[in-house]
């Protein structure tokens, strides 16, 4: 409808006298184009997704019933394995840096990543540890959980060779993690558009810069610790053997040191890109812009401080574990503070109904679920009763996929027309928002009951007492909708990418940098590196557009003294 | 009756088989209130700005960005929120934590040794009498080891997968693994304490009515995780008593045999009459258990591999 009108007034700036760009296979292994690597992080992160969510339908067709006998305890144990570690390391955390690489150099108005050969090692590093853990499916995989207990991950209770993929795993992730994680912060802290201070830097971007910070202090911990059992399975060490003067509590410590951390790792970047997408389809700025970043960073100052609340049926101390309630309570709040402000950010806007906000609100909706049962799970005698439960089991995927997922969805919806010039079928986009919302719920709510009813984690079958056969049918038939609903979107992506509506530089009226530049980006991203006068650089270039054509434009309706 | 108890368990812990799990659903449900109140709240404001602020032609969003006041007062409202959870936590703790003393009509219990309960963290309960019971993880069934009146562990009353118990009496659990971490959870009795191999981990509880309490492991052991089931039986303490003295006699029934076995073993040995192939199986497990646990020696039964061992009920008493 305004398409005649963006075409007249938004800035047009063609690259000239660029190489033209390398096509071919081999132009994709040689990258060091943040763009392209961004997208072969997408890309390789989400077959992961697919594969991990696999695993997950296996799993529950084998929990369909009750005393089933579709899987053996030890391909049930291989898979729950595999998907916790696979959806962890090889999707949330590295799709979020698939989105950073491709949009961080965007939005603060640079021309590449700070080492871009570095950048192409990280996506490198990731993709052959991914391979080197998957590889364990053709002898033996690893079964002893992502969180690969000591002694039940010792070489005595773990002898395959799946448990030493698992730890290799973690150290070529971890190490493409770390590398990454220094490319964005000396991207973030040098290369910004002139004018863009701290104050002005885009939300998504401060919760990088965070993430970043996060990867660096807590990934050098599971680095050693995986390191210890690798030494403790192979050259003799005892660091985690009680008989040996080590101690298997030391490995609750040290991976939930680094395990709680990389919880906020995984949700920060995702609270990143809501906060970009509801003013947007809002149409209103961002409601206390400094509370979202200051509630980024003291989130992550307090996820280094609540580590032990993994650990409360271990034998401790009251002090402990009333330290660990009250540091994990704290955390609720700055938590509390980002939903109120998204809720304020709605308040008084015109909201446009587009796939990318269904995702974002639909994220709100059920983040909000799994912050509230992260409460109860702080209340340290509760939690002696949920603790390893499917109570936690449904707790932790209200989280990472009510929370995670959907808002990486609401991140493909919305900035798809950036990456591919086209945009995605609305139709398409709003019923796999239905499917995957409607079926992560009949999926993960009534696990609730289940956990509380009396049914541990990782168990490959259950006696049919009570409601758990009923229960648990219901969560089977919700992960297949969940999973159509997944379907739909890759469905959407792979007709969109040819066949897509043609979505122009802007096609939401973002507010930030990205959108200046056209869809996709040349390789040099910009022409020109705008000057930044506000947290919103989009709405100023529109704004002094309209004013230097003096065509009339739409009303954005901001009043110019809000603009500095 | 059983679905009553299942529905009312639909969004509240198990409870009712014991004091400190009685308490810890009740915490949960005041955490519940609290929660929904904060969950109706903000989905309420959510989908009422959706609804209410959807685009509209001529619609003009206002541009806020930002109320000092407001953003102090919420998030000084979640402070207190939780606040108020925190001083329920404290305050229901105790009863929680610290074993209350056995009810009159209780089995005769000893004081608690502090060799059986050296931690500072598990309080006793006022009397410090109460049943201390070992409870030992193992791959992939529980080992239960009664006191007795001498400081031999060796000659003590075990039993494998149910656990007896009398009711009306405080019964302490002093929790260990000798392999890897497994977790002790009866859901009706409280919650979970895991099993950590070189540490002692402690629970209790204390069951008004005769009853049977089902759990099982609830830490991931192996792969068999899914079948080490737990039962507790709680029988009247004159009941429990009459089988702790069958139990007693038959372990030493069964240690006599063993010991005229390795007996008799010992002289074919020694009249070079047996080949290896020959050799009393009994002893030999005997041997090797003995490496492996301590408290095993002298017992011939191997730890059994499933479940179905030695109840009450089992034993035509």
């Amino acid at each position: 409808m305004a398409a005649a009108e963006i075409g007249a007034v938004v800035p047009e700036i063609t690259a000239h006298d660029v190489e033209r760009p390398q096509r071919g296979w081999a132009s994709w292994i040689t990258t060091t184009d943040h763009k392209r690597i961004g997208i072969l992080y997408l890309v390789t992160t989400f077959v992961f997704f697919i594969l991990g969510g696999v695993e997950a339908l296996l799993m529950r067709v084998q929990l369909g019933t009750p005393e089933n006998t579709f899987l053996t305890p030890s391909t049930y144990n291989a898979l729950f394995t595999l998907h916790g570690t696979t959806m962890i390391f090889l999707f949330v955390v590295p799709i979020m840096a698939g989105f950073g690489n491709y949009f961080l150099p965007l939005m603060i108005g640079a021309r590449d990543m700070a080492f871009p050969k570095m950048n192409a090692l990280s996506y490198w590093l990731l993709l052959f540890g991914g391979i080197v853990f998957y590889v364990s499916l053709f002898f033996s995989p690893p079964e002893a959980g992502w969180t690969s207990y000591a002694p039940l991950s010792g070489e005595a209770y773990s002898p395959s060779g799946g448990l030493d993929a698992w730890i290799f795993l973690i150290h070529l992730t971890g190490i493409s993690s770390l590398l990454g994680a220094v490319n964005f912060y000396a991207t973030i802290a040098n290369m910004r558009a002139p004018g863009m201070g701290w104050g002005r830097l885009p939300l998504f971007v401060w919760a990088l810069l965070v993430y970043a910070i996060l990867l660096i202090l807590a990934l050098p911990v599971i680095a050693g610790a995986v390191t210890l059992l690798l030494t403790d399975r192979h050259f003799g060490t005892g660091f985690f053997d009680q008989g040996q003067g080590g101690d298997p509590l030391l490995w609750q410590h040290l991976f939930w040191f680094f395990g709680h951390p990389e919880v906020y790792i995984m949700i920060l970047p995702a609270f990143g890109i809501i906060s970009e997408v509801l003013p947007v389809f809002a149409r209103k700025p961002i409601f206390g812009y400094k509370a979202i970043a200051a509630a980024t960073v003291v989130i992550a100052f307090l996820a280094l401080l609540v580590w032990a609340h993994h650990m409360f049926t271990t034998p401790s101390a009251t002090v402990v574990l009333v330290f660990f309630m009250i540091s994990s309570f704290l955390i609720a709040i700055p938590t509390g503070v980002k939903i109120f402000n998204w809720v304020a950010t709605l308040w008084r806007g015109t909201v446009e109904f587009k796939t990318p906000l269904i995702f974002a609100v639909g994220f709100i909706s059920v983040f909000l679920i799994g912050g509230i049962t992260g409460v109860f799970l702080a209340v340290f005698p509760v939690d002696w009763q949920l603790h390893d439960t499917y109570y936690v089991v449904a707790h932790l995927h209200y989280v990472l996929v009510g929370g995670s997922v959907f808002a990486v969805f609401a991140g493909i919806y919305y900035w798809f027309p950036k990456m591919a010039g086209r945009l995605l079928s609305e139709g398409l986009g709003k019923w796999s928002f239905a499917f995957m919302y409607i079926g992560f719920n009949a999926t993960f709510l009534i696990q609730h009951s289940i956990g509380m009813d009396g049914m541990p984690r990782r168990v490959y079958e259950y006696p049919d007492i009570g409601n758990l056969a009923i229960y648990n049918l219901i969560s089977t038939i919700g992960s297949f909708a969940l999973a159509i609903g997944v379907g739909l979107t890759v469905v959407n992506v792979v007709r969109s990418v040819k066949k897509g509506v043609r979505a122009g530089p802007d096609p939401w009226k973002g507010n930030t940098l990205e959108w200046f530049v056209p869809s996709p980006p040349p390789a040099n991203n910009f022409d020109v590196i705008p000057r930044v006068r506000s947290v919103e650089p989009m709405k100023d270039i529109r704004r002094q557009v309209a004013r230097q054509t003096e065509a009339p434009v739409e009303a954005d309706a901001v009043p110019m003294e809000s603009v500095r | 009756m059983l679905a009553a108890g299942a529905s009312a368990d639909f969004a509240t812990p198990e409870s009712g088989g014991s004091p400190n799990a009685d308490s810890i659903d009740t915490l949960y449900k005041i955490v519940l209130v609290v929660a929904a109140l904060v969950f109706v709240g903000v989905e309420g404001l959510l989908v009422y700005s959706l609804v209410r602020f959807r685009a509209r032609k001529g619609g003009v969003p206002a541009q806020i960005r930002g109320n000092t006041r407001l953003e102090v007062g919420w998030t000084l409202g979640a402070a207190a929120i939780l606040v108020v959870l925190a001083v329920v936590t404290f305050v229901m703790l105790d009863d929680i934590r610290t074993p209350t003393d056995s009810d009159p009509g209780a089995y005769p219990t000893q004081r608690i040794a502090d060799a059986q309960n050296p931690a500072a963290y598990q309080p006793r309960p006022p009397s410090g009498r109460a049943l201390n019971i070992g409870v030992n993880g193992q791959r992939y069934v529980w080992r239960y080891t009664y006191p007795d009146d001498d400081d031999n562990v060796l000659n003590n009353v075990f039993n494998y997968e149910t656990l007896v118990v009398p009711t009306r009496t405080t019964v302490t659990l002093t929790i260990r693994a000798q392999d890897v971490v497994h977790s002790w959870w009866i859901p009706e009795l409280g919650g979970k304490a895991d099993a950590t191999p070189g540490h002692d981990n402690y629970t209790w509880f204390k069951i008004p009515e005769p009853g049977t309490f089902r759990g099982q492991c609830a830490e991931l052991c192996g792969r068999n995780h899914a079948d080490m089931v737990a039962t507790v039986v709680a029988v009247e303490p004159a009941e429990f008593e009459a089988w702790l003295e069958r139990k007693k006699r038959e372990i030493d029934a069964a240690n006599q045999l063993a010991q005229r076995r390795r007996e008799a073993e010992a002289r074919e040995v020694a009249q070079g009459e047996v080949g290896p192939e020959g050799r009393g199986t009994a002893g030999a497990e005997d041997d090797a258990d003995a490496e492996e646990n301590p408290e095993d020696t002298g017992t011939p039964e191997a730890p059994p591999r499933t479940g179905g061992t030695q109840s009450p009920d089992d034993e035509g008493s």
